[in-house]
């Protein structure tokens, strides 16, 4: 199955689907010579956790910065929470967040500083009773007025996380989240992201290069390579599909431009 | 940060926010706020002895008393003022946090305004502690020059926020390899802007450019109220039209260039 398959199969913008948390119609982004993204086109309900994989260069960071409207797509759109983006961005970046490990949380402001800051600019209510929610579930009470720099890499993501989940988003976008995470806290973020969905029927699109992560997380997955769409579907479907029993054989089919497991098995 | 337009409401929480943030930062670091305090010190008591030591071997600036060590305060004011705002924007480029901020309900002009009031910030504490110095050590009252001092302050801090507005734009555009522009572009103002010399020293075609620049005016109008005790309106309120168009000029390219920057994937690659 390729991209445009999918993209044809599936609803667009112009269908008028409101409930989706994330509507993304013929999406391209050319750099000078090079098309980072290559008309894709999907659309995420609400309360569902979505994973979007690819090698490096497949396009997903791409993807997500112009949904998040950080990059202006060359053309297409992209419509969040029923809002053309960005320029309807003024009513959807306060109902959205995201985390990322190309961006840091300032180094010299203690941790409760920093949450402040985005508390006040997030316009949250009950600020300081928010911030000691997420100090407790999230375990910062130990370091909340420390500064940020002196923390753990582990500590780090759980303040970004924290900052990520001040404004309890309706939809939160994530850059390999658990990047650099020893396995222990990693599923701990991991657990905590899922309740999170739960609790709040919140929609997730996540950007990983860890299979079992998206495997136990999400609810769908879309493979990127080169700016195109080369599969869609439920993780179970995509490696039945693809033969696999895992979806690192199958990214490594799909990165190595290697037929399916199946058809591999037919010859 | 993504939304460009202007026609929705401006935020005072939000602009609050981000000087509480700014604050924070502030008092931080020692250093930086005894940086703040140290250069405009240095500035201001070199200077005060080079006018002290001319004045008294010269009957022309034995008149005009003060004319240096008020230009050198007033130029401080141009220079700290862009420098106030600027850093508190590099401040965000070097914590990487920009993508925080641009993904957050802050509007550009939002977060434009909260460095203005942290330029005006950063200035007091390195302005005023020089002022005094410039008093108890060389008796030369800033605060005597009255109300023309407000007019000489507006002038200059508009200046200094259109030049920060605009650097902060080539360096959203173009990373932090722009960075050098930040704390050099001042000093190309510096010889057209007539601080230490009146306009009439310039080649007449120089005068033509050196008359585009609000400074001019101000240092003009400086020497004017200390020299011949006159107070040049006139000056003021041509510095102050130009000054308008500077803003407006500074601000439409700040968005040219952050749309620029988002076109080109700038900002998620805001390093070197």
């Amino acid at each position: 199955m390729t991209g445009n398959d999918n993209a044809s199969s599936r609803p667009t913008v112009a269908d008028g689907i409101s409930s989706a948390a994330i509507e993304v119609d013929r999406l391209v982004k050319v750099y000078k010579q090079t098309r980072a993204v290559d008309g894709i086109s999907f659309s995420l309900p609400r309360g569902s956790i979505t994973g979007l994989l690819g090698g490096n260069g497949a396009g997903k960071t791409t993807t997500i910065a112009m949904i998040m409207g950080l990059v202006l797509p060359t053309s297409g759109r992209v419509r969040v929470l029923g809002h053309q983006m960005p320029d309807e961005s003024a009513e959807v970046l306060g109902r959205m967040n995201f985390e990322s490990p190309y961006v840091d949380m300032p180094m010299r402001l203690t941790v409760r500083q920093n949450l402040t800051i985005f508390g006040k600019l997030y316009a949250v209510k009950g600020l300081a009773d928010r911030i000691a929610k997420l100090a407790d579930e999230l375990d910062l009470n130990d370091f909340i007025d420390r500064a940020n720099g002196k923390l753990s890499a582990g500590q780090k993501t759980r303040v970004a996380l924290a900052k990520a989940l001040i404004n309890q988003p309706e939809l939160l976008l994530l850059d390999e989240p658990t990047a650099s995470l020893d396995p222990d806290t990693a599923d701990w973020v991991r657990a905590h992201l899922e309740r999170y969905r739960k609790d709040n029927n919140a929609s997730i699109l996540l950007a990983s290069h860890n299979m079992l992560e998206v495997e136990r997380l999400c609810d769908r997955v879309i493979i990127m390579k080169r700016g195109r769409i080369e599969d869609d579907d439920t993780p179970d479907a995509i490696m039945a599909r693809y033969n696999r029993t895992t979806l690192e054989e199958v990214f490594l089919d799909v990165a190595r431009g290697r037929a399916n497991g199946a058809e591999e098995a037919a010859r | 940060m993504t939304d460009l337009s202007l026609h929705r409401g401006i935020s005072a929480h939000r602009i609050g926010a981000m000087i509480l943030r700014y604050w924070y930062l502030l008092l931080s670091s020692w250093p930086r706020l005894l940086e703040l305090l140290y250069w405009p010190a240095l500035q201001v008591i070199t200077w005060g002895f080079i006018q002290y030591y001319i004045a008294q071997n010269a009957s022309f600036f034995a008149r005009a008393g003060g004319t240096l060590i008020g230009a050198v305060i007033l130029w401080d004011i141009l220079f700290r003022g862009q420098l106030g705002f600027s850093i508190s924007f590099l401040e965000e480029m070097w914590a990487r946090n920009l993508g925080n901020l641009m993904m957050s309900p802050l509007r550009p002009i939002e977060f434009l305004l909260s460095l203005t009031v942290m330029s005006l910030i950063r200035l007091a504490i390195g302005i005023i502690p020089m002022t005094l110095l410039a008093l108890i050590f060389f008796h030369f009252n800033v605060y005597s020059l009255g109300l023309p001092l407000i007019a000489f302050f507006c002038n200059l801090i508009f200046t200094s926020w259109s030049v920060g507005i605009f650097v902060s734009g080539l360096v959203l555009r173009n990373g932090l390899g722009a960075e050098s522009i930040v704390w050099t572009l001042m000093f190309a103002i510096m010889p057209l802007a007539c601080i230490y010399y009146p306009v009439s020293v310039l080649p007449v075609w120089l005068q033509y450019v050196a008359w585009a620049l609000p400074p001019t005016y101000v240092f003009e109008g400086m020497r004017a109220l200390l020299i011949e005790n006159s107070f040049r309106t006139d000056l003021m309120l041509e510095a102050l039209a130009i000054n308008a168009c500077l803003l407006a000029a500074s601000f439409w390219a700040f968005l040219a260039l952050l749309r620029s920057a988002k076109m080109h994937g700038s900002l998620l690659s805001s390093g070197e």
